[in-house]
């Protein structure tokens, strides 16, 4: 059987048993990782940080996560290329620690928004590799800070160097540049994205498309 | 006119968020001895008398700005902005 797959903890972190569901859902062995502890990257195969509202959004939503300990561990593991995934609050964090590019800030209509959106896949990663560009799924989303922004440079960057993983397709729920939903680094390990796909793992939950980006985090 | 308004959590009032960013910055080997994180309000308004522009943004301050129960307030006139 494969290494676990390592799914950060934080204080405030809430969408944690979520993902230990979908990770065995798709048949893969998870594993907590508490957020004051460091871990020895090798016994892992792929990581996820979940959703929620760690430390409160405290400062900014994901900094005070972004500086703890867990994710000195988290950084050496995507400088090496194991799969990283950041899902809502994760995306936050990752964005917070620079392992991704630009930050999620307040939806554009102020309101905290929960429902059903259609993704377009723009460019592919390791964590969607069972899909070709141009796939639409269908997630739900669950934020008030996930519209996403950066400055042009790093927006024009991110563009010309595919690092936009998803884009809200039918409609932009909160006002991201670009219609981005999702995002990756150069090197395409580390993904982020505001929807959850661990909420949609069932017909029983609305929809399976989740199974689309969980299935194909540890390499066959 | 500009003026800044600073609005920080009373020292005996508990800032849960001054706390965690202290503890974050302790852990991260920073020497602060204590942290409290507050609010900063820019009013710009029409009055260009300095005295009665700093008496209308106490005004509003004290209308809904602050609490006076949980919270500390000063002003600064913003000069060249």
């Amino acid at each position: 059987m494969a290494k676990p797959v390592g799914i950060l903890r934080f204080l405030g972190t809430n969408c944690d048993r979520d993902v230990w569901e979908a990770v065995e859902a798709t048949g893969h062995k998870p594993q907590w990782l508490w957020h004051a502890d460091q871990f020895s990257v090798g016994d892992y195969s792929a990581f996820i940080v979940p959703g929620g509202f760690s430390y409160g959004d405290y400062l900014r939503c994901g900094v005070l996560a972004a500086k703890s300990p867990v994710m000195k561990s988290l950084r050496e593991a995507a400088g090496l290329g194991y799969p990283v995934l950041g899902i809502c609050n994760g995306l936050q964090i990752l964005c917070e620690s620079r392992l991704l590019p630009g930050v999620m800030v307040r939806n554009i209509g102020r309101r905290f928004i929960d429902t059903w959106v259609e993704l377009k896949l723009e460019n592919q990663t390791r964590w969607t590799s069972g899909l070709k560009p141009g796939a639409r799924i269908r997630l739900p989303i669950a934020h008030g800070e996930g519209r996403f922004y950066a400055a042009d440079e790093e927006l024009k960057k991110i563009t010309d160097g595919g690092q936009v993983w998803w884009t809200y397709s039918t409609e932009n729920p909160n006002g991201s540049l670009r219609d981005i939903a999702g995002v990756c680094n150069a090197e395409k390990n580390v993904c982020g994205l505001m929807p959850h796909p661990e909420r949609a793992m069932h017909t029983w939950l609305g929809g399976e498309d989740g199974r689309q980006i969980l299935k194909n985090m540890v390499a066959a | 006119m500009k003026i800044g308004v600073k609005i920080l959590p009373k020292s005996e009032v508990l800032d849960s968020q001054g706390r965690a960013v202290e503890s974050m910055l302790k852990n991260n080997g920073r020497a602060v001895h204590q942290c409290r994180v507050g609010k900063y309000v820019q009013l710009e308004v029409t009055e260009a008398n300095e005295s009665k522009a700093l008496a209308l943004a106490r005004e509003i301050t004290e209308f809904v700005l602050y609490n006076p129960l949980i919270e500390t307030f000063e002003l600064e006139v913003l000069k060249g902005q």
